[in-house]
Formats: C-alpha cells, sequence, structure tokens
C-alpha cells in the first residue's frame, strides 16, 4: 500500500515561507493571491494490506517523527 | 566536574564547547558518539550546536530519535544537567525535554551576528555567575531560531521564571515569542538557548561573556 502524508503549519502559527512565495506570486503579477501556505508532502510505501491498520500506523509516525505537533497538523491519504 | 558532549553526524560546534568546558572545569570533557547507548556518569551532558543529521526533515528532529538520546533524556528525567545550545535546543524542543518549538527566522534569513541578550534569572544552575538584567553579548549563527510556544506556554514559562536569556529589546534577530532566547525545564536541569555562549570565552575570540555559563555550572555541580 502506498500513502501520502501532508505535513503543514497549524492554523495561526506563521508561516514565513509562506508569506514569501504570496509576495513573489504578486510580483509576478498574479494579483489575486490571498494567503499562501506552504508544508511538505511526504510519500511512504507500507508493507500493509488492511486499511485501518496502515491508517493506524500512518498516525503513529506521524506524532512520533513526521510532524511536531507543536507547530505543525498533518493528513493522511491512502493510495492504491 | 565531569562533562560530556554528545556528537551527532553534522555537529560543528562540539569542539569549541569542549574547549570551553576544558578551560573553566579544568577536565576533558567526554566526546559520545551519537550512535552509542549510553553516556558514561557525569554532571553535565552538552548537546552542542550544529546541522545534525543536515537539518532534514525538521532541525533536531532525526538527532531526537538517535539512540543516545534515550539515555540522556532518562539521566535529564533524574537530574542530570543538560545543556543544548543551538542545534542543541532545537533537539531539547523535538525531544520534549523542552517545551515549544524552534521555527524558521521571521525574516527567512540565516542569523550570524552578536546579539544582547538579558540574563532575566540568576536562580539557576546555568546562570547564577551572572547579575539579573545584566546584557551580555552572545554570537547567534542560525536559520530557526524563531521559538514559538502557545500562550499558556509563554506564560507559565514566565510565572515560573523559565525564561534564561531573552533578547535585547530591538535585537531579536528571529522573532522569537517574547525575545526569548534561552529556557529551562520545569525541574531546572535543563537549559536550551539558541546563543553560543562557546564561542565567546577566549578575548582573542572576541569577548569573555560566555565564560560564566560554564564557570556558573562548575560552581553548580563540583
Amino acid at each position: 500500500m502506498k500513502a501520502r502524508v501532508f505535513v503543514t503549519l497549524k492554523n495561526g502559527v506563521l508561516d514565513p515561507q509562506g508569506k514569501a512565495i504570496g509576495n513573489a506570486l504578486h510580483g509576478l503579477g498574479f494579483g489575486t493571491v490571498g494567503e499562501v501556505r506552504q508544508g511538505k508532502i511526504i510519500d511512504i510505501e507500507l508493507g500493509e494490506k488492511d486499511e485501518t491498520r496502515a491508517k493506524a500506523t500512518l498516525k503513529d509516525m506521524c506524532e512520533k517523527l513526521l510532524a511536531n505537533t507543536v507547530i505543525e497538523k498533518y493528513e493522511i491519504e491512502l493510495r492504491k | 566536574m565531569k562533562s560530556a558532549v554528545v556528537v551527532f553526524p553534522a555537529s560543528n560546534c562540539d569542539r569549541d564547547a569542549a574547549v570551553a568546558l576544558e578551560q573553566v572545569a579544568g577536565e576533558k570533557p567526554k566526546m559520545v558518539w551519537h550512535g552509542d547507548s549510553e553516556l558514561p556518569p557525569v554532571d553535565l551532558i552538552v548537546l552542542p550546536g550544529g546541522f545534525s543529521y543536515g537539518d532534514y526533515l525538521r532541525c533536531g528532529a532525526m538527532a531526537a530519535q538517535s539512540h543516545i538520546m534515550r539515555d540522556v533524556k532518562k539521566k535529564a528525567e533524574q537530574g542530570v544537567a543538560v545543556l543544548g545550545i543551538c542545534n542543541g535546543f532545537q533537539v531539547l524542543t523535538e525531544t520534549g525535554l523542552l517545551p515549544g518549538a524552534l521555527m524558521r527566522n521571521a525574516n527567512l534569513k540565516f542569523a550570524c551576528r552578536p546579539v544582547g541578550i538579558v540574563v532575566e534569572e540568576t536562580q539557576s544552575k546555568f546562570s547564577r555567575r551572572y547579575n539579573k538584567g545584566e546584557v551580555v553579548h552572545f554570537p547567534v549563527a542560525h536559520g530557526d531560531g524563531n521559538y514559538f510556544a502557545d500562550d499558556d506556554t509563554l506564560d507559565c514559562l514566565e510565572g515560573e521564571n523559565r525564561v534564561v536569556f531573552r533578547y535585547a529589546e530591538g535585537d531579536n534577530p528571529n522573532g522569537s515569542a517574547r525575545n526569548i532566547a534561552g529556557i529551562l525545564n520545569e525541574k531546572r536541569n535543563v537549559l536550551g538557548l539558541m546563543p553560543h555562549p562557546e564561542r565567546v570565552c577566549d578575548p582573542l575570540l572576541g569577548g569573555t561573556d560566555g565564560t560564566r555559563l560554564f564557570k556558573s555550572l562548575v560552581e553548580a555541580l563540583s
């Protein structure tokens, strides 16, 4: 099974990189751009067939390593 | 005072810390590799500055999972003094030994210069040789030193006098919450700070303001 984990900053946590990207987009003439937030994607191959178990394992990975839950939130997406 | 300096791959202030410790304590610290599973019996453990594991994932995140950190955590919980400088501070927050997190500098620039630091708290093993309210100068050298914690945590840190060092007003290099530069854990045996006291322990290198931090430790732990 394959999984994709999205790690992004929690709402309300300042994202200076997102801000810089937003400013650059404005500079390029994309005048309709509002707030920009950035994050990371982690693709994981998992030797697991059961979706529930896979999700539980991935959640554990996020809590222990993939995200710093003081500042970041995460979303897990299972892919076929 | 017996001390140990943990060396991670891409630590780069481990030798500076060792030289400062030897100068002040008169005894060479043990250098302990991140892959070792146990520290020798010591009074002080130093987690040095650098870019452990290339700052992969998040600064300090990989180092926090290394073998040696299990023993550092155990010893910290037993009351052994732990000093985390710069990357060492990031490792301490990632391990959960200190609250909060160190985020990308607010202006996205790597900050590398001496900064004015106010010593806010002198009732600690790490700062007893300073005067309360005194301004000292330590260099900073980091891209991720922007201390973040929720308001309750920040209030708690201030209420319990656990903010030991603060950037002087107008000299905050990274956007850190409430100008925080260094904090203690609840039991006051773990200190993390972004500036580098070990780089100002010799007049030839531009100052000696950092020496008293190590002298404080020798006095408290010998």
